[in-house]
């Protein structure tokens, strides 16, 4: 039986953190297949249900990618991503759910290895906590 | 406002666990504010205990909907469909809130998904600060627009503690003193005089020392004529 692919979902903002990911293809780096990108106008549009409802639906880790916090598009909006990350890591915990699940990664345009780096390192987390639902039944 | 904060998720699930059908139900006024149980955290709440299930590979139905004021009848009785239809109702509005529909259906089970904290205000984005216990007896036109009841650790009437230093409090000198705030406040309006007023020991019996208080305006009640007029119309 083939090896279960994982599902790792990625909201990246459409500025630094697309870029990154177009940047890094066109330099011929390699990253997992595994994620589904979901473009975002701003890292910090990304709400705390948006993350929960991917890992509800299915996806076994969820991050999301924004500009630098010094160097956002939006001046702030990555500073807010992250904040909103954090708060649903602190959801997952009290829930008993492990946080590595759900990550914050911040990319500059000019960064090749950034995007790939992070698809890496949450299919690896993705890969070693397996799917959620393992513990009976989907819902 | 009342500010509330919402209990930890695990405590919540362990809550509701025996429960196959929960309504959880949050309210858009003072807990929406202090972003508590309004819609969003309603959302958030019902899809981590979703998430917590999926892990745990529990099986529980879970409906989040929102009401207006969840401490008054008339906006309760809107979603009193999905109430009467749920094995259990987690109330994501203050204690009154879960009060109310607990009153409305005694028959039904209604638990507090947050904890209700204090009357308070938002003092800055993310920040609510206690400002009154609520002691039915307000003497904020003597203090400065200050309330000593609530500011104060130890509710002192006249002055400060010896605990009082460099404006803050013995207690946690992350608390400002509120008898330091009252003094500076009561310099600024240049009304420094009531300082030295002494206010007589309290009298408590308007507070919750006294039991639970009601409170009743009788312009606005209805007589019995008026109230079976009114449940005709309904």
């Amino acid at each position: 039986m083939a090896e279960r692919r994982p599902k790792v979902v990625g909201f990246c903002c459409e500025k630094h953190a697309m870029d990154a990911a177009v940047l890094s293809a066109r330099s011929g780096k390699k990253y997992d297949a595994s994620v589904r990108i979901v473009k975002v106008p701003c890292s910090g549009r990304v709400d705390g249900i948006h993350v929960l409802k991917a890992l509800e639906d299915g996806a076994d880790a969820v991050f999301v990618m924004g500009c630098l916090e010094k160097n956002c598009y939006y001046d702030t909006g990555s500073i807010e991503g992250r904040k909103r990350v954090n708060y649903v890591k602190s959801m997952l915990e009290e829930a008993g759910v492990e946080k590595e699940r759900v990550e914050m990664f911040n990319a500059s345009s000019t960064n090749a290895w950034a995007f790939p780096e992070a698809v890496t390192k949450m299919v690896d987390v993705a890969k070693r906590l397996g799917p959620l639902g393992k513990g009976g039944e989907e819902q | 406002m009342i500010v509330a904060k919402r209990k930890p998720v695990g405590e919540i699930a362990e809550m509701a666990a025996p429960y196959k059908k929960v309504a959880v139900v949050g309210c858009r006024s003072c807990v929406a504010i202090c972003l508590a149980g309004g819609e969003k955290e309603v959302k958030m709440l019902v899809s981590a205990l979703k998430v917590k299930n999926k892990k745990e590979g529990r099986k529980q139905e879970f409906e989040g909907l929102v009401v207006e004021r969840q401490c008054e009848k008339e906006w309760v009785k809107e979603v009193e469909e999905t109430i009467l239809g749920a094995d259990l109702v987690l109330s994501m509005a203050c204690s009154l809130g879960a009060q109310t529909i607990g009153d409305m259906y005694p028959e039904k089970l209604v638990f507090p998904g947050l904890n209700t904290s204090f009357f308070g205000v938002p003092e800055e984005q993310g920040v609510w600060t206690e400002k009154c216990v609520g002691c039915g007896n307000c003497i904020i036109h003597t203090t400065g627009g200050i309330c000593p009841i609530a500011r104060c650790a130890k509710s002192m009437l006249n002055g400060p503690c010896g605990g009082s230093s460099n404006g803050h409090c013995e207690v946690n000198l992350e608390i400002d003193c509120a008898w330091h705030a009252i003094h500076e406040r009561l310099k600024l309006q240049k009304r420094l005089d009531l300082i030295e007023k002494v206010t007589p020991p309290k009298d408590w019996s308007t507070s919750h020392s006294g039991g639970r208080r009601v409170y009743t305006r009788d312009d606005a009640r209805l007589t019995q004529h008026q109230k079976k007029g009114k449940e005709a119309v309904q």
